[in-house]
């Protein structure tokens, strides 16, 4: 199937920093063990864990604030793999906007 | 409209100043040019990560889902509060999915999902379908957009009986329409701060004041779960409960999942999403947009509050029936003085005109991509492209605002289950689609087809016995009703699925098993227009596409 693809114009490890990860096969998918944390929130589709009305919090059932409280595992799953899967600094080209000095550094806030 | 005018004043500044901001949008970071699709359908692919997430936010939390939420955990309890797992288990489910198309679209200058799967797998077809499906799920969530914008002006007391009832909308909406025509994508970015900023200080205040108001969470909780396992003269059974029976966890579950799984599957999603400047600005909204989901969960407690605070529906005179989608409204009035529920009130119809037009602006270019440009003018410029778009989101408006005159709104929401359930069947030929072109582009289209008629099917054999109806009567199974070809998996069961999960789980089987048959039959697939590295280009590589070329 892939012998009547067009050559990829970039290469796909030629250009690669090192410390940058491989990218393998036609679809270029990248392993990362990380990335597994983002099943982590889906434990919040069990239920029977929290179905039910005490303890209560602040007069709230125990079924609303421990899934607003999962609000902040997902945040803090996706903040982790977000920051363990970023490639080294410099490794990505950097910015192509000479007018914003924050664009194409990955630590910038934008 | 008596007693209502300082409220309708608030109200009808806020909403004038703001489509005063639509019609200058279209200057806002301007382009060279408006006349290509990449400017008026993307906003010149350029926003940084404020302005998506503001517009994605303002997209994906709708002013139907801050009344419909609400008013679900105000008819049914807990059952109602799945929006919040739901838009939990979003954005880690997406994070790198998203990422993916947004490389492969920046790429190969893709504007819609269905262009990438016409590029994917070379079949016109499949991309046509892909195409349809997503703008017949999105024409009745726009109608819901209208839904939420009338229940507010009901509230307020413009509820006049039949088309009369119906003109303020109208007038809102064609001022809408005129704007999103001139600028574009950018009409609702710029808009969307402030919207959302109304919306963070309305509900802030709401969940601070109100419970404080009324006697606390404890006493809140309590008066609602009195109410709720109060049998229902309807059906003789209790209509819900603050925690979940054994019969709708699963249902729970399902449902936030399956949402989750629809939610970028529908083209305004991509289109927020397609629209940003990079690949970082993305990861970091995928942390940052949670922020609406705390603000939902909050939100979707005034439900009981209003229970607590003993608010009734008002009466929507246009059907004679109390709506329900009018009891957060309602709950502002009550409780709160006229000019803070006149804010309030246009939190929530700005609310719909944010979302409105980006539905509007997506569904325009999956006619123009993959149908207009697909079948009927092959050939067509940019700039003709760009018109074509125009024209057809005024069409898509004109339509929804069609279905809200001729459909009863109780049945719209059971349209938006239908749309759910509908664009879930794109998952394999777009999310799949995007880590492995392993399933054969017919055995897609055979999934599609199944996924599809089987998942009607099932909607079609579910009555709700609370207003007598015996069909579409809602998105809940029973599991012991579940038949495949007479066969009776889960017999007598009682349990609840939500059918999107149903359909989806048949559509991926029939993708597998169809695959492997034209596979071992030799049957030849198109090409694929895209290289592993199209999925990982980001801003700022070399030899990167020009935005608004050809």
């Amino acid at each position: 199937m892939t012998d009547s693809h067009p050559r990829p114009q970039r290469d796909d490890t030629g250009g690669r920093p090192p410390g940058a990860p491989r990218r393998r096969g036609p679809n270029a998918l990248i392993w990362r063990w990380w990335n597994l944390l983002l099943l982590l929130p889906l434990l919040m589709l069990l239920t029977p864990w929290y179905n039910k009305d005490r303890p209560r919090l602040a007069g709230m059932p125990f079924f609303y604030w421990y899934q607003l409280a999962f609000v902040f595992v997902g945040v803090a799953c996706v903040s982790i793999v977000y920051a363990a899967t970023r490639t080294p600094s410099g490794a990505e080209p950097s910015g192509a906007d000479p007018d914003d000095p924050a664009s194409g550094r990955p630590g910038a806030i934008r | 409209m008596t007693g209502h005018w300082t409220e309708f004043t608030v109200f009808a500044v806020l909403f004038i100043g703001v489509a005063i901001m639509g019609f200058m949008a279209s200057r806002w970071r301007a382009g060279d040019s408006m006349d290509h699709l990449d400017e008026w359908g993307l906003g010149g692919r350029q926003f940084g990560g404020w302005i998506t997430w503001f517009l994605v936010g303002g997209d994906l939390y709708t002013a139907y889902t801050f009344v419909a939420v609400p008013a679900l955990v105000f008819g049914a309890g807990a059952l109602g509060f799945y929006a919040l797992p739901y838009t939990v288990v979003l954005y880690p489910l997406v994070f790198l999915p998203v990422l993916r198309l947004w490389s492969v679209s920046r790429a190969k200058g893709y504007v819609t999902p269905a262009d990438f799967v016409r590029g994917r797998y070379d079949s016109p077809t499949l991309a046509l379908l892909i195409a349809i499906t997503g703008i017949v799920a999105t024409m009745p969530y726009i109608a819901l957009q209208l839904v939420g914008l009338e229940s507010v002006l009901r509230t307020m007391g413009i509820n006049a009986h039949g088309f009369v009832g119906h003109l303020p909308l109208f007038i809102a909406f064609l001022v809408l329409a005129l704007y999103t025509y001139q600028s574009g994508l950018r009409a609702p970015a710029l808009i969307a701060f402030v919207k959302d900023g109304l919306i963070y200080i309305v509900i802030i205040v709401a969940v601070i004041y109100l419970p404080a108001h009324l006697g606390g969470w404890s006493h809140i909780f309590d008066a609602a779960q009195k109410k709720l396992t109060t049998p229902n003269p309807a059906t003789g059974k209790p209509s819900g409960s603050i925690t979940l029976s054994s019969t709708n966890q699963l249902q729970y579950a399902t449902l936030a999942l399956g949402s989750a799984l629809a939610l970028f599957l529908y083209p305004h999603s991509a289109t927020g999403i397609l629209a940003s400047r990079g690949r970082n600005v993305i990861k970091k909204n995928m942390i940052a947009l949670p922020a609406y989901s705390f603000l939902l969960g909050l939100l979707a407690l005034l439900g009981y509050v209003a229970i607590a605070a003993g608010t009734k529906p008002i009466i929507n005179n246009a059907t004679g029936k109390a709506d329900g989608n009018t009891i957060v409204p309602a709950l502002f009035q009550g409780q709160f003085s006229g000019w803070f529920a006149g804010i309030a009130f246009a939190a929530i119809g700005i609310g719909a005109l944010v979302p409105a037009a980006i539905m509007s602006i997506a569904a325009a270019n999956l006619w123009t991509r993959n149908i207009y440009k697909e079948y009927l003018n092959r050939g067509a410029t940019p700039k003709q492209e760009a018109k074509q778009a125009k024209w057809a989101s005024l069409v898509v408006k004109f339509g929804a605002v069609a279905f809200i005159l001729f459909i009863d709104p109780q049945f719209s929401i059971d349209l938006q289950l239908i749309g759910g359930v509908i664009i879930l069947q794109t998952l394999p030929a777009v999310a799949i689609a995007l880590y492995t072109r392993w399933q054969h582009s017919r055995a897609l289209i055979a999934g599609w087809a199944v996924g599809l008629a089987w998942g009607l099917y099932l909607l079609y054999t579910i009555p709700n016995p609370a207003n007598g109806k015996l069909h579409f009567g809602g998105s809940a199974l029973q599991l012991g009703k579940l038949s495949i070809l007479g066969w009776h998996p889960f017999g007598g069961s009682t349990t609840q699925i939500y059918v999107g999960v149903v359909a989806l789980a048949a559509n991926i089987i029939i993708v597998l098993v169809v695959t492997l048959v034209l596979r071992a039959a030799k049957v030849r697939d198109g090409l694929d227009h895209t290289v592993g590295a199209d999925y990982h280009v980001d801003e700022g590589d070399s030899g990167l596409r020009q935005v608004a070329a050809d």
